[in-house]
């Protein structure tokens, strides 16, 4: 066998086992446990709400505002989490970077708080 | 066999293809955005591996300005097709024939 | 832009007064953003047209300064050689600077009629004018590309701003999706060249073609994947043929102003990356690229020409005559010298120039199905000034001599014959009388007498009313299109001083 099946071979064992596992937990259970389904058990499981309509559900569109807000400000803390870990190395000049960087970001904040795209109405 | 840099410059390449096929032949534009999305993770896959075998972080610090980018893009990307949309619902790029070309 | 490419343990020195022109458009887009969003209501209408003037003037002077500065003290690398101070990117700072002031001009009453925005147009285009500038002096792929899309994304959004119409919108989301196409494309290319020398650097891939020369060789065909690839990406970007198709439905949908931005700036940009990429740091196998370019160069004049001679509309007119203007600067381009690249250089200048004041005039005209020729009819009888100045931008970029346009296209076509290219020169010769048609189609539309009303015996054309900030911004450019006609010189001089250095 060759090293690179052989580096498989751990994730072949582990994944037998959690099927195994997962497999016998639940073939005990359909023994075990009573059995009496009704409509309202076989209806697939929505958080409690009725499943009504089709999958494609149009969501409101300041869902997508909100979306579209964090996309932008989540993707900047690529940039903060490998300053982050190296703080010390970078020293003064690293932080006034970053507080320049986070400011422009507070800008934009501000910006679309004033303009209105923060509040849920 | 060992899984060597030019497996994940291939697989980067594939996707690259995907991409840019699926953005020449899907009429969806939300669809011929993912493909553009594909496109630049088959770019950054690439400079993950060169930087990989070249032993050089530049190639790393590389990938976090494209997926800034990347994340611009799309928020551009979407907000145009949002304000399409509310004109025009149910637009393909083939109904975008206002202008001729 | 945030320099954070630096090395990490010394902190990179920046030479803050090198950095000035991307500062005052940062900061001043900033500022109009910030203001116009807190102060709301209370914000006084002219405040983000004011400021962008302001910086665009503040630009252009502190070009000048860096211009003096470099003739004393010399070109150099900044911010740790992410970005390289001398001539070439002073003179594009300077074209953008330009670009900016007369495109604030133009839409200051455009913007009004059409009901858009102006704090946010305002912001968006001083951050595409930064994009424009980085891209001019990047000296790293990595910073030029980030260039790239700050300029193209700041655009995308500019042309969807008239988002009352639908052909706006439209435009917008081909620009997208063509220009995010091509990003992919140029940074791919970056990818290749970053993994077959090493570095995205542009120094870095110099001296690795250097030494490729005493044959350590190592596949280089990824290197010549990675020109193809840049070479792509750039042609989309300053509408070569075969990538040009997004160029006529953007120009046409987009608001006038932002037309012209893009068909000046926004070139000038893709046009000084090119330079930047193939005559520095790959000059050594210009053999392998100048041939390609050549082709570009050719077949792009012709589309150009031959689809400009049969549209209606003005604009849409207008974007295929600046696709075959790309043909003529990559005659300039492939030369590979240094005289083709002052030659491109001038020619960008001054179409620059020609073309800002010809979608200005557009701009005056109000939008009703586009902007058919025959809208324009009697123009110069009812505006005689307007009308002449559009008559010399055509004449300019039909390459009539007394205008700078004529001397553009003797410097690209005399590049190309200096270097024996001769096919390229004759054709470039040739499509330049056949494309002259274009240019006197308009202009005898325009000279025409009666146009007073409309065929269908529809609505009279009105005269278009002529804002002053508008006229103040087209005469300068027609006053610059002459001056330079008569007395080219101190432009020639002024381009071979820019010609580019690579810089470590």
């Amino acid at each position: 066998m060759s090293d690179l099946l052989r580096s498989y071979l751990t994730i072949a064992i582990f994944s037998g086992a959690a099927i195994f596992m997962a497999g016998m937990m639940l073939g005990i259970a359909r023994v075990l446990r009573p059995r009496h389904p009704n409509r309202e058990k076989l209806i697939a499981y929505e958080s409690g709400v009725d499943p009504v309509g089709g999958e494609w559900v149009q969501s409101q569109v300041r869902y997508y505002i909100f979306a579209v807000l964090f996309v932008l400000f989540d993707v900047e803390a690529v940039f903060l989490f490998p300053w982050a870990v190296r703080l010390e190395t970078y020293g003064g000049f690293g932080l006034v970077e970053m507080i320049v960087f986070i400011g422009i970001l507070a800008l934009g904040l501000a910006y679309a708080w004033r303009k209105g795209v923060l509040r849920w109405s | 066999m060992d899984v060597t840099t030019g497996w994940y410059l291939v697989l980067g390449a594939l996707l690259f293809i995907i991409g840019g096929v699926g953005l020449l032949i899907r009429r969806n534009p939300l669809v011929m955005l993912m493909c553009v999305e594909l496109m630049l993770n088959g770019v950054n896959l690439t400079f993950v591996a060169f930087s990989r075998r070249l032993g050089d972080i530049a190639g790393q610090t590389v990938v976090f300005f494209v997926l800034v980018v990347a994340a611009a893009e799309v928020v551009v990307g979407l907000g145009l097709i949002v304000s399409i949309m509310r004109r025009r619902p149910d637009v393909t790029a083939d109904d975008l024939k206002l202008l001729k070309g | 832009m945030i320099p954070v490419l630096g090395q990490v343990f010394t902190a990179p020195s920046i030479d803050w007064w090198a950095l000035a022109p991307q500062l005052i458009l940062l900061g001043a887009a900033l500022l109009i953003l910030v203001v116009s969003a807190l102060l709301a209501e209370r914000c006084p209408a002219w405040f983000s047209g004011v400021v962008a003037l302001v910086a665009g003037a503040g630009v252009f002077v502190s070009g000048f300064y860096l211009w003096y500065d470099i003739r004393d003290s010399g070109p150099r690398s900044i911010v740790s050689g992410a970005l390289s101070l001398d001539g070439f990117a002073v003179l594009f700072t300077l074209l953008v600077a330009v670009a900016v002031v007369m495109t604030v001009l133009v839409a200051d009453a455009y913007l009004e009629r059409e009901h858009m925005d102006s704090p946010e147009f305002h912001a968006l285009l001083l951050l595409a004018a930064t994009g424009a500038i980085v891209m001019a002096s990047a000296s790293d792929l990595i910073v030029l590309f980030l260039g790239l899309e700050s300029l193209s994304i700041g655009l995308y959004v500019m042309a969807a701003m008239q988002f009352r119409r639908e052909e706006a919108q439209e435009a917008a989301m081909k620009y997208f999706i063509l220009g995010a196409f091509s990003s992919a494309f140029f940074l791919y290319g970056i990818a290749m060249v970053y993994g077959s020398t090493g570095s995205t650097g542009l120094a870095h891939a110099r001296d690795y073609l250097n030494r490729l020369d005493t044959a350590i060789v190592d596949q280089p065909w990824m290197l010549m994947l990675g020109f193809a690839l840049l070479l792509v990406g750039l042609a989309f970007k300053v509408a070569a043929v075969p990538f040009h198709f997004w160029a006529p439905d953007v120009y046409q949908g987009s608001p006038a102003p932002v037309s012209g931005f893009m068909a000046s700036a926004a070139k000038a940009a893709g046009f000084a990356a090119m330079l930047r990429i193939f005559f520095v740091a790959f000059g050594q196998s210009r053999t392998d690229w100048s041939p390609v370019l050549g082709v570009l160069a050719v077949v792009t004049l012709v589309v150009g020409v031959v689809m400009a001679i049969i549209q209606t509309d003005l604009k849409r007119m207008i974007a295929f005559s600046s696709i075959a203007h790309a043909g003529y600067i990559l005659v300039g381009v492939q030369a590979g010298t240094s005289e083709g690249t002052a030659a491109a250089l001038f020619y960008l200048f001054s179409y620059s120039l020609m073309v800002l004041g010809t979608f200005a005039v557009i701009s005056l005209v109000q939008w009703q199905d586009g902007q058919p020729l025959d809208r324009f009819e009697g123009l110069a009888d009812r505006r005689p000034l307007i009308g002449f100045a559009l008559t010399v931008f055509l004449l300019g970029q039909a390459g009539v001599p007394l205008t700078s346009g004529f001397i553009a296209k003797f410097l690209v076509i005399k590049a190309a014959v200096d270097e024996r290219t001769w096919w390229l020169a004759i054709a470039a010769m040739v499509i330049s009388a056949a494309g002259a048609y274009i240019y006197l189609r308009v202009i005898f539309a325009i000279w025409r007498r009666p146009g007073a009303v409309d065929e269908e015996g529809g609505e009279p054309v009105a005269a278009p009313v002529v804002p002053p900030a508008s006229g103040f911004a087209i005469l300068g450019a027609m006053a610059f299109t002459l001056v330079v006609g008569f007395v080219p010189q101190f432009l020639i001089e002024f381009a071979r001083d820019a010609v580019p250095v690579l810089l470590g």
